[in-house]
Order: C-alpha cells, then structure tokens, then sequence
C-alpha cells in the first residue's frame, strides 16, 4: 500500500525538481515555460493524494480548476513568447536583461 | 441528486460587469479604428455601472453565497467601490496616451475589465477555490497587458519576466493551499479558521503551508525579496499599463492577504507576525534606499510602490481590527496617489515622449504651474508630509503598530520614511526650482484636466479632513 507521506514525497521532489530548473536554467525560455507547468502538476499530485486521503473530493474539483487554468496560462505565456522572440530574434534567458531588476 | 438554487444577488455586480465585458468585447469587433472611442464610453458606462450596483449593496450584512465561497461583507464592498472607480481614472487618464501610440484598441479596455472582474472575485473570496481563480484572472489579464504593445522590446521583454516570476508565485501559493487543505480537510476559509483551533501549535505541514502562502501573497504585493518583478514591469509596461498594475491591483492583493492571513490562518498569527515584520522592513530599506538611486521616474515610483507596501503590512501584521483598517486606509490612499503620480506622467508624455526621465519634469513650474502643484501635492502626499492624505495614511498604521507595543517597528517606519522623503523632495526641486529643458506648453485633453485635477485636490481635501474616509474603514473592518 502507498502511503500518503509517499505521494507527498513524490510532490515535493517534483516541485524542487520544476523550482530548480527556473533557476539554473540559463538556455531558453521554453524550458522556464515547462518549469512553470510542471510546479502545477507538483501541487495537483499534493491535492489529489490529501483529498484520496482525506475523502474529501473538493480536493479533487480544486485540480480540474488548476488544470484549466493552467492550459490558459500557457496559452498566454507562449503568446508571450512570440511577441518576444519577433522583437529580439532569440529567446536565451541570458539576453533578457534589457532590464535590470 | 438535489440542485440548490444559488443566491445570486450578492453577486450581481460581478455578473453585471462579466456580462458587459463581453458586450464591449463583441461590439469592439465591429467598429473601425475612427469609432474605436465607443469602446471607451461602453467600457467607462460598464464601470459606472458596476460602481452603482455596488454601491446598491452599501451596508447590507455579511452574506455568503454559492456554497460559502462567495462572501459579501462591508469590507469587500469598500474595497470594489474604490477598485472599480481606481479603474474609471485609469481608462481615463490612460485614453490619449493610448491614441498618440497606435494602442487605442479594444483589447486594453477589455483586458482591463475582466482584470477588474478578477479583482472583485478575489476580494469577495471565501473558499481557496475563489482566491485562486480571482487571482489568475487578475494576472492573466495583467500579463497580457504589459505585451500589449507588440512592437515594443523592453515591454515584451517585461511582460515575460513578468509571467514566469507571476506564475511561479501562483504555484507557490497553490502549494501552501495543498498543504493547507492536507492539515484541515477543506478549502473554506471559515472551515479552516476553526480547524487551525483544533489543531497543535507545532503542526509542521501548516506551518510549512503558511511560509507557502506567505510567499505567493508577498510576492502579488511586491514585497522584497519578492519583489524582482516589480521595477521591471513598471517600468518596461507602457505608462498607461503600468498605472492600471500600480493601482487597483493593490487593493485586491491588500484583500487577498486579508482574507488567507486573517480570515483563515488568523490561528497561526504569532507565526506569521514575525515572517511579515521581516518582509516589511526589508521593503521599508530597500525600496526608499534604492529609489534614491533612480533616474527613471517610473522606476522610482516602482520602489515607492515596494516601500508604501510595507506600510500595509505593517497594519496587517499588529492583528488587530486598528491595524488591518488602518491597512485598508492605507491600501486606498495609496492607490489615490499613485494614480495622480502616474497620471501626472502620462500628462507629460507624448507621441514619441514617453516623459519618464525625471530630468523630463524639471521647470514644470513655468510649464504648467497647476500641474506642477498637483504633482507638488501627490510628491508631498507620497512623503508622508501633513496636511495630505499620506501623512494619515502612515500616522493611523505607526498608531496601529504603537498600540500593540511594537514601538521598535515604528520608529523603524519613521525614520524610513524620513529617508524616503528625499526622493519626493527632489522631484519638487526638479520642477520649482531647475530651468525647464524645453518650453513647449503641456497639451492635454480637457476631462483629463479635469480628472487630474479632481485626484489632487482629493489628496489635499481628504488630508485636510481624513475621517470620514477612516471612518468607512473602521466600519468596513468592523
């Protein structure tokens, strides 16, 4: 039987993996995209174990909602994207530093 | 399998505005570039609209509705009326500049309503469902926002900075929520407030949630360390987007911060007590200390941002009902100078000037001495000076923090702020007392004259009499 502190693990270590990835990645601005998705999928793995669990399913609607929020905020963040690479005909994160913050 | 009917009527505003943002998105698809300006009345008719319908609801008792997760309470009425009228200035100050830059298009007046109406969801949130949603509906719109100038490299460049380090934060904040939702089996807010109760102090996973959740919130308000986003967008946006960003937006993340600190983790306020105190002296420091280094006055009034934030947590964090409506007093006086401020430069600004060196404003005075004295009111207001609204502003919150013996923090506060005023300072220096850089007169429209005009002398008139306003506040915080 898997345990809930397994799932928890296997979230967790997702997480770390996607939040290590925004910041050691130096390349392309499409990885920091995938980054960006797969800390989402970290966090549903979290509700649906705790809501399995729990046997509580708003866990559970939580992650349809965070699903599809997340295929519009990719929509967006490749747009995004587009309007970039036109403008500065790359997309290394190393170039973007017109602006310094 | 029995359906409930909702109560819908708390949220008729909300309805009202989503039903009118499509309206303005359908009826934008079939006018040419010469009616675009129908656009603009219909999205300036929809705000006023909503204005009124909320102001309808005006003192009717805390309400929830669609399974708890929608709550209308005096709070969150108070807090759309000002978002809602923050936005009318907004596309108003913002409707030239936009025409003198090829951007008059439908997509900023819808973008800007459905922001609005991420804004009041978010407010109105009861259940973490709703915060989330109400958020992303917020960000998303604001994203695409500061790309809206297609052409443009630095907004480009912003914009995607912009949606990484946002997103980042939205997963952050969902894995608070998750961790949350692991230790006390629901997503409602009030559920989980009585939960938190129930539950030991040293629950490791909620405090590990609640450090979460902090991080997401810091980072919606622009708090330091979280904060990197902040100058870049501002100043990379174009200025008509950077003052919608800089303005209602803080009011729903001032909400935001309410309802999942207070409402819901309002159990665990010693531990977040200390993690906000970290956050706000850091923004404190380093907002004033690095403003004074600016050349860009929209960079400048970015780091003003990170700074006056500080203010609001400071209100947050004393816990108690002073604190957080002194918060909220804050939070709105805030987003009445910041419109002047940015309004000032879009004024400024022209085909092809965009006005935001701060070289731009000197000799202002002997260019357009009203003007200059409305920007000598929002600079004095921002520094904290009496008899303005700012200086309120900041002696409720340092009373607040005072009241709950954090006398240490206060003095911290002043002496920032003592710090902070230099840079307002030499902005009024820069237009009395330098020779103007070129002599042409200021060219604008007359409702944007008007509408400048009304902001600053509400700064001086809400300064010279603040109670009524604080008095809303108080009752809206109850």
């Amino acid at each position: 039987m898997i345990a809930l502190a397994d799932y928890l693990t296997v979230g967790a270590i997702l997480f770390c993996l996607s939040m290590a990835g925004v910041f050691i990645n130096r390349k392309n601005v499409i990885i920091l995209l995938m980054c960006v998705e797969l800390m989402l999928l970290a966090v549903n793995m979290n509700f649906i174990a705790f809501s399995h669990f729990l046997g509580d399913i708003s866990g559970q609607v939580f992650v349809f909602f965070i699903l599809t929020v997340a295929a519009a905020e990719a929509a967006i963040g490749l747009a995004i994207l587009v309007v970039l690479f036109r403008n500065k005909r790359t997309i290394n994160v190393d170039d973007l530093d017109t602006l310094k913050g | 399998m029995n359906f409930e009917m909702p109560n819908f009527l708390p949220a008729i505003p909300e309805m009202y505005l989503l039903g009118m943002a499509c309206i303005v998105l359908l009826v934008d698809l079939f006018l040419t570039d010469r009616t675009r300006i129908v656009t603009y009345y219909l999205s300036q008719a929809t705000l006023i609209g909503a204005v009124i319908l909320t102001l309808g609801q005006f003192g009717q008792p805390t309400q929830l509705t669609f399974s708890d997760t929608y709550i209308l309470d005096p709070m969150a009425n108070l807090l759309k009326l000002f978002a809602l009228g923050a936005t009318f200035f907004v596309f108003l100050y913002s409707k030239d500049y936009l025409r003198e830059r090829n951007m008059f298009r439908g997509e900023f007046f819808t973008l800007g309503l459905f922001g609005v109406l991420g804004m009041m969801i978010l407010i109105s949130a009861h259940n973490m469902l709703t915060v989330y949603m109400g958020l992303e509906l917020l960000s998303l719109c604001m994203y695409a926002m500061v790309a809206l100038q297609r052409d443009n490299v630095v907004a480009s460049e912003a914009a995607m900075k912009y949606f990484v380090l946002g997103a980042m934060a939205s997963a952050m904040l969902l894995y608070g929520m998750s961790m949350i939702y692991g230790v006390t089996g629901s997503l409602d807010l009030a559920e989980i407030s009585r939960a938190i109760g129930s539950v030991n102090d040293g629950n490791i996973v909620l405090v590990f949630g609640l450090v979460f959740i902090i991080v997401g919130v810091a980072f919606k308000l622009g708090a330091v360390p979280f904060h990197m986003w902040v100058p870049d967008v501002y100043h990379g946006a174009p200025t008509a987007v950077t003052l919608y960003i800089s303005t209602a937006p803080k009011l729903a993340a001032f909400a935001m911060a309410m309802r999942l600190l207070v409402d819901g983790l309002g159990g665990l306020h010693a531990q977040w007590q200390d993690i906000l105190i970290l956050l706000a002296i850091l923004s404190l420091a380093a907002g004033n200390i690095i403003a004074i280094a600016q050349a860009n006055i929209k960079r400048m009034l970015a780091y003003s941002a990170i700074a006056h934030i500080s203010f609001i947590l400071f209100g947050i964090l004393a816990g108690t009902s002073n604190g957080y409506s002194s918060a909220m007093f804050y939070a709105i006086t805030y987003v009445i100078m910041g419109m002047g401020g940015f309004g000032i430069v879009l004024l400024m600004s022209r085909a092809g000037f965009e006005a935001d060196k701060l070289d731009d404003y000197k000799g202002l005075n002997e260019r357009s001495p009203w003007f200059a004295f409305m920007m000598l009111i929002f600079m004095f207001s921002m520094a904290g000076m009496p008899p303005f609204l700012g200086f309120w502003a900041k002696l409720s919150v340092i009373q607040a923090l005072v009241d709950v013996e954090l006398v240490w923090l206060a003095t911290v506060a002043v002496v920032f702020s003592v710090i902070g005023a230099f840079y307002y300072l030499r902005i009024i220096k820069l237009m009395y007392f330098d020779k103007p850089e070129e002599s042409a007169a200021i060219e604008s429209s007359m409702d944007m004259r008007v509408a400048l005009s009304t902001n600053g002398l509400a700064v001086l008139v809400l300064g010279l009499s603040p109670g009524a306003l604080m008095a809303l506040c108080v009752a809206a915080i109850g």
